[in-house]
């Protein structure tokens, strides 16, 4: 998966719902199809990641981690 | 004005005037055979009878507890102990209320053998039998299903639930007790004196006629074997007529409630960008509601409504003294944050609602707009 991360937003100490607000700005910044992650350890994003991509009609990929062990959830832009 | 009688109903006036007299005429300890002791023991009988009729269940299926929550605890896992030779699980609804979640915890740390397994429930917040086959395969010792979800105030599938297994269903029927008829199905089950209108710090455990019930902590020399500690003789009169108020003009405040709340789901989506309301829209508790606006902070939505007039609670995780959103809203996979539970006591009038819906869009503009978030 993370090879093919076109963008990755660090939202590391961000709480929510700021991780999720970056999301929704920089979504456009990556093609359609291609992928986006959230570097973040609010808790909320665990959930509000998933659920925003379902608002926004777009692809929620999964969960992996950072090198240093933060959570990262990726999403694949579709409109 | 407080728009959470989810969290805490205010006092009825009925149970006012009866907690009023009964705080002098109810004092006594009700096991001695003295006069004012004699007394104290008619009111802790008529309270218990008045609770039965309200509810429709025999006086000697109620048990007066110290809270809701301690109702839970008995409820739940007096129903375990004797089940422990048959099963060892305890299966319950994701949407549970933290009390069940955190007795399940206490059962597993207490017996090793106990497993704690969370049964899902669908994007409304309802339990999804079909996704739960491990019901009929391997019967749990004990099945916990709420009546309706606190938070949400989807109604669960109690009896249905109850016909697919032969484990004995603990319910909690705290969110919608008074509110509503009892469902069917259960053989024990907690209710909360002050989420209808009575007073804090009563309860009611109710436990089938014939259920097979073991008390779980350490017993006590009172009336009532399943209770523990002095009887709050007052507190049960209280809430005993708090609940035959609220069962009597329940039908007439329920569907004023009814129409508020569906009015309230319309007139939020219309008036405010980006918003969900979840849970369903039919099946559900007359007096709540609960939404998430995006890119909104629940924090700052509960304290600027709140400077507004308007006293809600959220399951937004920065409200939360965990710091962790709500489990409910987690289990539907609804967003979290932005988050306003609403729910309504029996006085709340079209009025009041109308304030609400009225500041509420400047209000979420406002957070948004500080938060760099244009018309979203």
């Amino acid at each position: 998966m993370a090879d093919d991360i076109a963008l990755e937003l660090d939202c590391t100490d961000l709480r929510c719902p700021l991780p999720v607000i970056e999301l929704g700005r920089r979504i456009s910044d990556v093609e359609v199809g291609h992928l986006i992650a959230v570097v973040t350890a609010d808790p909320a994003a665990r959930i509000d990641v998933p659920a925003w991509c379902r608002m926004r009609a777009q692809e929620y990929v999964g969960e992996d981690a950072t090198a240093a062990g933060v959570a990262r959830y990726v999403v694949r832009r579709l409109v | 004005m407080p728009l959470d009688s989810a969290s805490a109903e205010p006092l009825h006036p009925q149970a006012r005037e009866t907690l009023l007299a009964a705080l002098d005429a109810g004092y006594a300890d009700p096991r001695r055979l003295h006069h004012d002791g004699r007394r104290a023991r008619l009111l802790l009988d008529n309270a218990r009878e008045a609770v039965a009729g309200a509810l429709d269940v025999r006086p000697d299926e109620v048990t007066f507890t110290g809270s809701g929550t301690d109702a839970v605890h008995r409820g739940l896992l007096g129903l375990l102990g004797p089940r422990l030779r048959h099963g060892t699980a305890i299966a319950h609804g994701a949407v549970e209320h933290s009390s069940v979640l955190h007795a399940a915890a206490w059962a597993s740390r207490t017996w090793p053998q106990v497993s704690v397994a969370s049964l899902p429930v669908d994007r409304l917040g309802r339990l999804d039998l079909a996704a739960a086959p491990e019901l009929l395969t391997s019967p749990p010792a004990v099945i916990a299903v709420q009546s309706a979800n606190h938070e949400v105030g989807t109604r669960q599938p109690v009896a249905e639930a109850a016909a697919l297994t032969d484990a004995p269903l603990f319910m909690d029927a705290c969110a919608s007790a008074g509110r509503e008829p009892l469902p069917q199905g259960w053989a024990a089950a907690a209710l909360s004196a002050h989420k209808w209108g009575g007073p804090a710090g009563v309860g009611v455990l109710l436990v089938r006629r014939g259920t097979r019930w073991r008390n779980p902590f350490p017993a006590d020399d009172r009336i009532d074997e399943r209770g523990v500690g002095f009887e709050n003789v007052p507190g049960a009169l209280a809430a005993a007529a708090a609940l035959q108020a609220v069962v009597a003009e329940r039908e007439e405040v329920g569907v004023r409630q009814r129409s508020l709340i569906e009015w309230v789901r319309r007139r939020v989506v219309e008036t405010v960008p980006d918003v969900e309301v979840v849970g369903d829209q039919d099946d559900r508790l007359p007096h709540l509601v609960t939404f998430s606006c995006l890119y909104v902070d629940g924090e700052a939505l509960v304290h600027e409504l709140d400077a507004a007039g308007y006293g809600v609670a959220s399951g937004s995780a920065c409200t939360a003294s965990t710091l962790e959103p709500s489990h409910v809203l987690a289990a539907m996979g609804v967003l979290t944050h932005g988050n306003i539970r609403l729910s309504l006591a029996r006085d709340t009038s079209q009025a009041q609602v109308e304030g609400f819906l009225t500041a509420l869009p400047g209000v979420v503009a406002g957070i948004r707009g500080r938060l760099g978030i244009g018309e979203a």
